[in-house]
């Protein structure tokens, strides 16, 4: 028994997959932004004076670290409503990608803020500087510089976790692509496409990160 | 309505881990036969090789788990090859194991110096023994830490297969908690069998991180 390739299925709803590609960028960004926050949030925390403070942020990223994000967001989808949190799916995942991606993002910025040696900062003050010029041009630029292949190569694995926010309904590619999948069993034909799709999105994050490494990073360093 | 998280359902989801090992364990071993041969050849002299390695490694990286599950679970009956749903599954994360693993040990050859590789090669040393007996065993080394880190990606990846219907101790999981209705304890339990399976994992590659960091 033979069975014919059909992608006619595929082309009929492409503009639903392609509003599921929107759908995932725009949950992968929301993601992305809260876990930025996330981090820098947290490696204020991590550095603060009170243990137990500190001890919280490891323990928050140890867990997050060592657990599968599916069992993540199933438990988020669970725990909040249990807290009178009565959010949407899509909203839902935005929080389970932000804490997941923030776990991961504590850790790079830290590595970045620690690689700025004090004699730097000193230096820039002792060649005349202002405090603001210092921090910005002196100790957050070449940090950033140092963690930003690390940090966007978080960003893009975000992207590419987002397609399992399908588990709670969440409006994404993937849901798209199961609903079309449910309706005309052409499994192969769709997932196939859509895992282009996603190889084409994470082609296009990695060449518009590239872009912007190269307009602001582009200077020598010794 | 009020039932209660019992024996029965702790045994239930350790039957669940059980497949869940035994996923890890098999992807990671078929990942690192496979994957040894990314390496290779995608440090080989050959463009071709190298570009087709780079080709194979960025897919796997670009996509996601859940996209390669479903095309490798529904390709393979395509393309007239009936397996149970249990090989198709460990095929896909055999296949990206392979990738990563590759990748990883691709930068642990190339992080070598290029003396070992001339020196070898002055010694008259062929190819496969230039591998075999100078490169790859100093460079699996190196990768040692992020080869044990991957392994921990590669145990939370296989709760994927739950989305497949495959009964994991994530699918177990759910399977109990739409029977009992405590969906936030029974995740928080499973959470924390990934996590006993995991963190030691965790820690023992920060501790091979350290060591090596130290011997440099």
């Amino acid at each position: 028994m033979g069975y014919e390739l059909d992608f006619s299925v595929v082309w009929e709803h492409l503009p639903a997959l392609l509003w599921g590609c929107l759908g995932t960028l725009g949950l992968a960004l929301a993601g992305m932004t809260l876990a930025m926050g996330i981090g820098i949030a947290g490696v204020f925390a991590r550095g603060s004076n009170l243990a137990w403070v500190r001890r919280l942020v490891i323990a928050f990223i140890e867990i997050i670290r060592n657990t599968p994000f599916l069992v993540q967001i199933f438990f988020l989808y669970f725990a909040l409503p249990s807290l009178g949190l009565k959010l949407s799916p899509t909203i839902t995942a935005i929080i389970a990608l932000g804490l997941n991606g923030g776990a991961y993002s504590i850790e790079i910025i830290r590595g970045g803020v620690q690689s700025i040696h004090k004699g730097q900062v000193e230096a820039g003050l002792a060649l005349g500087l202002h405090k603001g010029q210092v921090f910005r041009l002196i100790v957050l630029k070449p940090a950033l510089r140092a963690i930003y292949p690390s940090l966007t190569g978080q960003f893009i694995m975000l992207t590419l976790t987002s397609s399992i926010c399908t588990s709670v309904a969440a409006y994404e590619l993937t849901s798209v692509a199961q609903r079309i999948e449910s309706d005309t069993f052409r499994s192969f034909e769709v997932y196939f496409t859509v895992t282009l799709m996603y190889l084409a999105i994470s082609w296009m994050l990695m060449t518009a990160f590239a872009a912007i490494s190269r307009q602001y990073f582009n200077y020598p360093t010794r | 309505m009020h039932a209660v998280f019992g024996l029965k359902d702790f045994v239930f989801l350790l039957s669940g881990l059980k497949w869940t090992i035994l996923l890890s364990a098999i992807a990671f071993t078929g990942g690192g036969i496979v994957g040894l041969l990314v390496a290779v050849a995608r440090t080989a002299q050959n463009a071709w090789l190298r570009r087709a390695m780079i080709f194979y490694i960025g897919v796997f990286q670009g996509t996601p788990l859940l996209m390669q599950l479903f095309v490798v679970y529904y390709g393979l009956g395509l393309i007239g090859i009936q397996v149970p749903a249990w090989a198709a599954v460990t095929m896909a994360f055999t296949l990206n194991a392979s990738a990563f693993l590759g990748d990883i040990w691709r930068g642990a050859i190339q992080a070598l110096p290029r003396g070992q590789t001339e020196a070898a090669t002055a010694l008259g040393l062929p190819m496969i023994s230039r591998m075999r007996d100078v490169i790859l065993p100093q460079a699996l080394r190196i990768a040692q830490p992020a080869t044990v880190g991957y392994a921990v990606q590669l145990i939370k990846g296989t709760s994927l297969a739950a989305i497949v219907g495959f009964i994991e101790v994530a699918r177990a999981g759910q399977i109990i908690s739409n029977q009992i209705f405590a969906p936030i304890l029974v995740f928080t339990v499973v959470g924390a069998i990934y996590f006993a399976l995991c963190w030691p994992l965790s820690l023992y590659s920060a501790r091979l991180e350290a060591k090596y960091a130290a011997s440099r």
